[in-house]
Order: C-alpha cells, then structure tokens, then sequence
C-alpha cells in the first residue's frame, strides 16, 4: 500500500468515524422525538397540568390522568433510596478508608455480580424474601429496589472518596485528629458534591426500574397511603398494560405519553448528577 | 531557501533549520523564538536544567508537541527544507524521517519481531522474507540480535529495561530515517545498558544525525560534536562542543557548566 | 476510653454492619435462587424446549429460551462491538481537534445508558411498527443493541484510556498515521479491557427483559432465522412466576438458577481472558 492510499484511507475512516460520533450523539433525540410522535394524539389532546396531575385514568373515557403513576414512582424511589443511602455510605467508606486490600479486592467482584443480577431475578428473590412480611406494597418494591442501586451507590462514592488527596488526609491525621474524624470532617466534605451525584444517579436507574418493581408492587391504580399500600410506578403500567395497546384508539398514545413522562424524568436526574460529577472531577 | 543559517559560521551543513520557534501550553510560554540550525550526520546534545524547555524542543522536531492539548505553535522547523508546521505538510511522512527514543522505553504491545517490523510493515512492506532481513539487520544494528534471536516471538515486556530501550532503537532505524532524535535515552537505565546506548550512538553518528537531550553533563562531552544550550525555554548559546564545554560565551552556559547551576 | 476514640468504634461498627447488610442482600439472592431453584432443576430444563403442557406443569424444559437469550444477546453484542469499537477509537484517537465533541459524547452516553431499558422497549416498539416488522429475533436484536451500546462506549472508553499515550507517541513517532496507532497499537494495547467490555455488554443484554418485551416475541421453538419470535430466559422466568399453577411458578426459580449460571460463566470468562489475553499488554 502506498503513502497516499494509507492517507486517503485514513481520512476516509475518520470521516466515517466521525459520523458514528454525531449519531449515538443524537440517538437520545431520537427517542425523545420517536416517543413524542407516537404520544401526539394525547398529548394534543390533553392539557399537559391533567395528563401529569390528574389521577382520572379512565382509558375507555379517554381520560388519561398519569398522577397515581407518578406519585407510585416517586414512592417507590424515594423509599429506596432513603433505605439504601445510609448504609452505602457507609460501606463506601468502609472500602475506601478502612479495608485492607483483601477485603477490596473481594468487594469488587462482589459488588459486579450484585450489579450483574438480573432484574427479574431480583423480582422473584423479592417475592420469596420480602413479600411475606410486606405484602405487595411500596415497602416491598423499594427494599427490593434498595438493593439493587447498591451497586451504584458503593461503587461511585468509593470512587469519589478515593479521589481525595491523600494529602488531605495525612494533613489532619498529622493534627491529631483521628481516623473518622478525618473521614468526617475532610474527606466526606470534599467528596460530598461527589457523593450527591451517586444518589441522584442511583434515584434515576430507581426511576425507570421494572421487572422487579413490577413483580413486587402490587399494581393497583391508586395513590398509596401508606408504605405498605400497593401503587402503580410508570414503568410498571408500561410493561403490564401493553397488552392492551390494541384495545383503544387512544391508549397505545397515552402509554407512551407514560414512557416519555418516564424519560424525561429519569433524564432530569440523570443530567443533573453527571453535571455534578463532570464538575466534581474537573476541580 | 536563502535565509542565512546559524551554524554557517562553523561551516556545518545543517539538517534541520528551526527558524523563530515559539511554543505555548495554553498561555504558558515553554519555548520562546528559537532559532539554530542542527548540523547533518552529528550528534547534536540539547542541554540545560530540567524544566528549561529542552524535551518540548525536541518534541516539536517530530511534531509530536501539537498532540497535546492546548498547544499554539509559530515558527518553522525546516527538514530538507521542508516546513513541518507548514498546515499542507504531511507529518507521518516527514515522521518517517525520523526515529524517537524516549525518556522510558516504550515498547509496543506485541513480540519483539513485530515491534521492529512495525514501522516496515505500515509503511507498506509485506514480504515476509525482507521483514525477516530487516528485522535481523536492525537489532544486529542496535545490538541486540545476539540476545534475542531465539526468542523473536516472545512479548517484547519479556525484555530487561536496558534491552527494551535497544528494542526501541532498533524499530526506530527499522523505518530507515535520516534523524534520531533521543530524549533523555539512558536515564531509566542502569550504568551498563547507558555505555551500550552510548556505544551504539557513537558507531551510528556517521550515519544518522542525532539529537539527544540529556541533562547528563559527562554524557554531553562524551558524546556531542555540537552543543545547544537552553535556559527557561530560550535557547541561551549553541556552537561545537568543544567551543561550548571549553569556552563558553554566556555567564549561565558557564554557570551550568561549571555546576553553579543545575 | 474518651468520647472520640468512642465515636470511632461505634462508626466503625456501623460500617461493619453495613458492609455485612449488604454481603447478606448478595448471599440471600444466590441463596433463594439455590434453594428455590435446584428442588425443581433437572437434565429436562436445559435440553428440551417446551411440550404444550409444559405451562400447564407438564414436561419440557427452556432450551428456547436460553437459545434465544444467548442469540438475541450475541447478535445485539456482535451489533454494537462493530459500532462501539470505531466510535471509542475515535474518541481517544482524534480527541485533540474536536475535544469538545469528545466531552459532550462521553457525556451523552453517560446519559443513554440512564435511559430505562423499559424504554428501549417502546422505542423498539415504534420502531417495528414503523418498520412494519413482526415482533422477532431481529427486531429483538435491534432493541437491545441500543440497550447496550452506550454501556459498551464508556466500559470500552474507560479501558482504552488506561493505554499510556507514550505508546501512541512511540507508534506516530514511527510514521503511523493516528488510525494505524488506534487499531494496531491502542486496540492491542486495550485487548483485554475491551474483550472485558463487550462481556459486560453481553451480560446485561442476556439479563434484560423490560426491552424486549413488546419486540422479540415468545414461543416454544428454537429460533431458527431471523425472523422467527424469539423466548428469552428472563421473559420466560416472568411468564412462569406469573402462571397460575404452583409447579410452573416454582419452575421460575429454576431458570432464574440458569439464568445466573449463565450470567456468572459471562464474568468469570471476563476475568480469565482479561489474564490470558494480557499476554502482550504493557503494564
């Protein structure tokens, strides 16, 4: 092969390369948009402060008010997330100031295959472990759910803390202060933009969780009182009424409306706690 | 081109004509209107203090400055009168011309023949019987055949440090340039593998032009027919180097030379 | 002892509470799936697809769907490594002109792969719709491609940027032109990692069930094109938790074990081709 050829092959591929780039760059539109569409006849038709705080889900009526799903979501997440911080948190610490490097390196693999189970798998431990004592209930869902953003949660505080200077550390330890003194007052404070960042990230994979939530909620259209009531989260109504999709003329556009709502939530969070951890590693 | 040269006072031919060549890392000046010509088939040794410019000059002789970001470049690095920062100009064949030998070796992931036919190999020689040739010829030119001819095909990571930095010479004259340019070559080795580095430079002089930065004083005599010294990142005096080790013009060459300054 | 040393030991305590909590969620899933699973495994469930009473609790086994788990997965891995392995190349490779694209796309993949893979499913949904497709292995195929590219982007990405960038020097330094140094010297470099990434990607492929619910079909044949529907373990695992009848239920446990079999054969590879592999790696 000559020098031009290499040359011409070169600038071939990168042109090519570049336009794979600016595609996935946009794909996230895409699924914006493609949802959009496909929802338009609802959307169009309702006024977006019903469609999102309205309980009046009557499909038949065409009336499509996604309130009870949302507020099922935000229960579901936030009992997950108050559950699993705590512990997290700790643990993260654990690992990253404490543990000697056996414990480490065990934790690390443990940590992928707790992230690698599968979400129904989760679902059906939750129905054995959780559901007796529970019921099928938001309590069920979020300490079913609260195990799965553990991974999460371990994995980007170690990280964080991790990126404290050592320095930092030995600068108080040489003041005498002592070992949780110095996590507490040094290195829990730097990171905690950092930290803030994994429970929003964790929050959002909570958001638009399914399998597992669906198997352990219950299901039942209504506002839940208490934890231990049953509820309705967006991604279940996705997966559970599809089915139906054939049914109304309208429905199939208001289930989507339901997975776009989902989107554009779940992206809210997610956007913003990358924000906060591009931030937080520039400086 | 009918710009005066520098050196045309010693009456050296020059190789490479660095003309005004001014480098910025983002606002930070680190070289600062630069201009020497560096004489063809000699070895010319770039000295000076660490942090005074001297592996971002060498650097900018293969452009591999701009690779970082941030970087603003002006002035012109004229190889066989051709412009490396010249927009037009193709840098992987001007590259070509030159080999590199870094601070650490850095062998690539792959054996010890694949590394030395690398270069052939992407530049577009296929033929399984003159790789062989090449590859046996250059590590017998650096030296290094005798110790690795049995084992060709292990990883090159199999090598010690000294014999990596072998390796690595031997890929660099593997792509037949007209250039070495070393920086700082044998301060990751031990004294042995150093004087069969420096060996290798001294039986290779005729033949290539070679640029070495060291910070290595006793390295510079023992090795430099011409001597480029820098300070801060302007280059303070260049000449013969038995001009510069001898009879120094500037108070800080003298300095440096002397040890006042290190 | 004085409050501070008591401080310490009661937050240390905590920690090793914590760390335990969570290694228990870990022990009690693998446990519940054994304990439920092995009773109701046998010889039948890996070798045979489903006879017609097979739903019922009748004999058969889920050969079809860990056939099409395995197919849909390879083909969605083989799908994105082709798109994923380029667009990372391109990232690191031609990083210095365009860095701010290379932020914003490091950015924007952090954010796909956020988005719920319940809404993958609707988008594929659109999709085949659109297409005018049949739900099948293809569209299945499709669906959970996207689902993973952006996971395979950044585990890719993060491998490729441990490659020291003396390397690529060492490689232009020899007259290569920036592709040549990204595949013949990078990618060798990277080998292991990126061979690690793809086995992460196909981990979560072969998990997910929420994507693939509304285009992949299900039926009690192995996939034999294409076009033909597609079971999967994780779906097939949700129909049988969801059957009426008590064997079938109980049969869910059981694939669930194979499921995880599988899943931990995928990350135990992960590890031992990482070794093998770096035979020639740098480090």
């Amino acid at each position: 092969m000559d020098h031009n050829s290499r040359l011409l092959k070169d600038r071939l591929i990168r042109r090519l390369i570049l336009t794979l780039i600016v595609v996935v760059n946009v794909l996230i539109v895409g699924i914006v948009l493609a949802l959009g569409a496909r929802s338009w006849p609802v959307l169009e038709a309702t006024p977006l402060g019903r469609l999102l705080f309205s309980t009046e889900w009557h499909p038949s009526d065409g009336r499509f008010g996604l309130l009870t799903f949302i507020v099922g979501t935000f229960a579901v997440t936030a009992g997950a997330v108050v559950l699993a911080a705590p512990p997290c948190l700790l643990a993260a610490v654990y690992l990253s100031e404490y543990a000697p490097r056996w414990v480490r390196a065990l934790a690390a693999p443990l940590v992928d295959v707790l992230a690698g189970i599968p979400s129904v798998v989760y679902g059906l431990c939750g129905i054995i472990l959780v559901v007796p004592w529970a019921g099928l209930s938001v309590l069920a869902a979020a300490v079913v759910l609260a195990v799965m953003i553990v991974p999460v949660l371990v994995h980007i505080s170690v990280e964080v803390m991790k990126a404290v200077p050592r320095e930092l550390r030995e600068a108080s330890l040489a003041l005498g202060a002592t070992r949780w003194e110095t996590v507490k007052h040094v290195v829990l404070r730097k990171s905690r933009p950092g930290l803030f960042a994994a429970g929003v990230l964790a929050t959002s994979r909570a958001l638009g969780e399914t399998m597992a939530v669906l198997m352990v909620v219950g299901c039942s259209v209504s506002i839940p009182r208490s934890p231990f009531d049953s509820a309705f989260p967006l991604p279940a109504l996705f997966a559970a009424q599809y089915g139906e999709m054939f049914s109304q003329p309208r429905y199939e556009a208001a289930l989507m409306a339901s997975a776009l709502v989902l989107l554009v939530i779940v992206l809210v969070f997610n956007i913003t706690s990358q924000a906060i951890l591009l931030r937080f590693a520039r400086s | 081109m009918t710009q005066p040269s520098a050196t045309g006072a010693v009456g050296l031919k020059p190789h490479i004509s660095v003309r005004n060549l001014n480098v910025y890392y983002g606002d930070q000046p680190a070289l600062a209107d630069v201009s020497v010509d560096i004489p063809d088939r000699k070895i010319t040794a770039v000295l000076g203090p660490s942090g005074c410019g001297k592996t971002t000059f060498l650097r900018s002789l293969n452009r591999l400055v701009d690779s970082v970001d941030g970087v603003r470049v002006s002035g012109q690095v004229l190889v066989d009168d051709e412009d490396l920062f010249d927009p037009a100009a193709e840098v992987t064949h001007i590259r070509k011309k030159m080999g590199l030998l870094s601070q650490r070796p850095s062998p690539l992931p792959m054996s010890i023949y694949d590394n030395v036919a690398y270069g052939p190999r992407i530049h577009g020689q296929r033929d399984r019987a003159a790789l062989d040739a090449l590859v046996e010829h250059h590590l017998k030119l650096a030296g290094l055949w005798e110790e690795v001819r049995d084992r060709l095909r292990a990883p090159a990571t199999s090598l010690s440090i000294g014999q990596q930095q072998r390796l690595c010479l031997a890929r660099g004259l593997a792509v037949e340039p007209e250039i070495i340019l070393a920086d700082e070559p044998t301060s990751a080795l031990d004294p042995v593998s150093s004087a069969h580095i420096e060996g290798k430079f001294r039986e290779l002089r005729d033949r290539y032009t070679i640029v070495i930065v060291t910070h290595i004083l006793r390295q510079a005599r023992r090795l430099a027919d011409y001597v480029i010294f820098m300070y801060m990142g302007r280059m303070v005096e260049h000449g013969p180097a038995a001009e510069i080790f001898d009879n120094p013009r500037e108070k800080q060459t003298r300095e440096y030379i002397s040890g006042v300054i290190s | 002892m004085n409050r501070r040393a008591a401080e310490e030991t009661f937050f240390k305590a905590l920690m090793g509470i914590s760390a335990l909590a969570i290694v228990a969620a870990l022990l009690g899933i693998v446990g519940t799936v054994l304990w439920k699973g092995l009773p109701t495994m046998n010889l039948d469930m890996v070798t045979k697809t489903p006879t017609g009473a097979f739903h019922l609790g009748g004999a058969g086994g889920v050969l079809n769907a860990i056939v099409g788990s395995l197919c849909l997965a390879g083909g969605a891995t083989v799908v994105s490594a082709c798109l994923a392995l380029p667009i990372v190349m391109g990232l690191n490779v031609y990083s210095r002109r365009a860095s701010r694209l290379v932020t914003f796309t490091r950015f924007s993949m952090d954010v796909l792969a956020g988005v719920p893979s319940i809404v993958f499913g609707a988008v594929g949904y659109i999709l085949m719709r659109l297409l005018g497709l049949p739900a099948s292995l293809l569209v299945g195929i499709i669906v959970v491609s996207l689902l993973i590219l952006p996971i395979m982007i950044k585990a890719m990405d993060e491998m490729v940027r441990l490659v020291p960038a003396e390397m690529a020097e060492a490689s232009a330094a020899l007259g290569a032109t920036r592709l040549e140094t990204a595949f013949r010297v990078v990618a060798r470099q990277a080998l292991p990692g990126l061979a690690t990434a793809v086995l992460i990607a196909f981990g979560r492929g072969v998990g997910d069930a929420a994507s693939v619910l509304f285009t992949a079909g299900f039926n009690d044949r192995l996939p034999d094109s294409l076009g033909s529907e597609a079971a999967t373990l994780p779906l097939m695992i949700f129909h049988q938790y969801n059957s009426p009848f008590p064997d079938v239920q109980n049969r869910a446990y059981a694939s669930a074990l194979i499921l995880m079999v599988i899943i931990l054969a995928v990350s135990v590879t992960a590890r031992i081709l990482t070794r093998r592999l770096s035979r020639h790696s740098i480090r």
